[in-house]
């Protein structure tokens, strides 16, 4: 069966680590970064990579529109 | 540890990409709080309008309120309105240029409190136009006063002790008032606290637009909201806490789902 493996790139300086798409994540995938952006925030990033399945809730409920999603099919 | 990075690198391709931001959607940090609802609303109305193909033909109206300077956000055109009187103007912008689509985006103070006549005037007279309405239950950019959707008991800068019903009232429930109206199509009630709330709201904003299309009427697609900062809860509390409290004075659904009323049935007989 045909399994889908995802990975999202969040985009460091514009994440404000309000922590939605931690707990949107259906995977736990992501968490709030230890180390903080330029203004301060600790930025959301993939603490889990290989649990992502790519299924963009965490875009979804993104205010600050700064998570890219991709998704690949692996047999 | 290698072997995963170079797993991550091979699904991180531009053709493999299921969700990027909105062309739409320009490069300026935005000013809201940190898991402020207006920025996922706003993002939603930014793919809307790319995904329907008419960013060259829409002109949204920005209110007073922290939306105010929702001009700077999604790349289309817009006017800035008074206080409260986003409802007026998009009127007249919908009506110099019929073929254009226009849209109101208020806040509950703007719309429910100061804009109270504007916003029933035009769904009542059945403008073309749509309204987008954040109800996050306080004046979020004043520094959290209560507003007419304050629930009771709620804690707000201007009622520090709950808001009390004897001294100020009830909470307004003005989506409802306004499915009544005739000039009413389409009324709903959405929110954005998970992400299939989000795709419905999506799909609400959608519909909302291609009513205004058809001429059918008003479409009025009220959010259900957080303000963090205004009720001194994080974002994923914040979340928590309108689930529990808001969404039982709020419920989400359609309130109406047609076309403005037929003048006939208004008409004088004889
Ligand atoms: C004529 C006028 N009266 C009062 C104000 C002050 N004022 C600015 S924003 C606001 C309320 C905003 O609340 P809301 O519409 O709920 O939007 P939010 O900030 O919560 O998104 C008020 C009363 C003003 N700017 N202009
Ligand atoms: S795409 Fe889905 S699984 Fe991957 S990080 Fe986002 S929410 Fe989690
Ligand atoms: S004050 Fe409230 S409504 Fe305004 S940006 Fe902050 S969270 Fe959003």
């Amino acid at each position: 069966m045909a399994k889908v493996r995802g990975a999202v790139v969040v985009d460091n300086e514009v994440c404000k680590g309000c922590n939605l798409c931690v707990v949107a994540c259906p995977s736990r995938t992501l968490a709030l970064n230890r180390d903080v952006n330029s203004k301060g925030y600790h930025y959301s990033y993939m603490e889990n990579p290989e649990n992502c399945n790519g299924c963009t809730n965490c875009s979804a409920v993104c205010p600050d529109s700064c998570i890219t999603v991709y998704r690949v099919k692996v047999e | 540890m290698p072997e995963l990075a170079q797993k991550i690198r091979d699904i991180i391709k531009p053709e493999n990409i299921v969700y990027a931001k909105s062309p739409l959607m320009n490069d300026d940090v935005m000013h809201y709080c940190p898991g402020c609802s207006h920025g996922v609303v706003h993002r939603l109305i930014g793919e809307v309008i790319e995904e329907m193909g008419i960013q060259d033909q829409t002109i949204g109206v920005s209110p007073v309120g922290c939306a105010v300077f929702a001009y700077k956000y999604i790349d289309i055109d817009w006017h800035e309105a008074a206080h409260g009187r986003a409802p007026a103007v998009a009127t007249g912008i919908k009506r110099v240029m019929p073929e254009k689509y226009v849209f109101s985006y208020q806040g509950d103070g703007d719309l429910a409190a100061i804009g109270t006549a504007e916003t029933f005037h035009a769904v009542n007279r059945g403008e073309n136009i749509v309204m987008i309405f954040i109800n996050n239950a306080i004046y979020g950019m004043t520094g959290g006063q209560m507003a007419p959707t304050t629930l009771v008991g709620q804690v707000t800068s201007t009622t520090p002790y709950g808001r009390n019903v004897d001294l100020n009232g009830y909470p307004l429930r003005i989506t409802e008032l306004l499915a009544q109206l005739p000039g009413a199509a389409y009324v709903t009630r959405q929110s954005v606290q998970n992400a299939a709330a989000v795709r419905k709201t999506k799909k609400a904003i959608r519909k909302a637009f291609e009513i205004q299309a058809m001429k059918k009427g008003t479409a009025f697609v009220e959010v259900v909201s957080t303000c963090s900062s205004g009720w001194k809860l994080s974002p994923v509390d914040s979340n928590k806490w309108m689930e529990e409290n808001m969404f039982p004075q709020y419920p989400l659904g359609d309130l109406k789902d047609g076309t403005r009323a037929d003048a006939n049935d208004y008409s004088i007989k004889g």
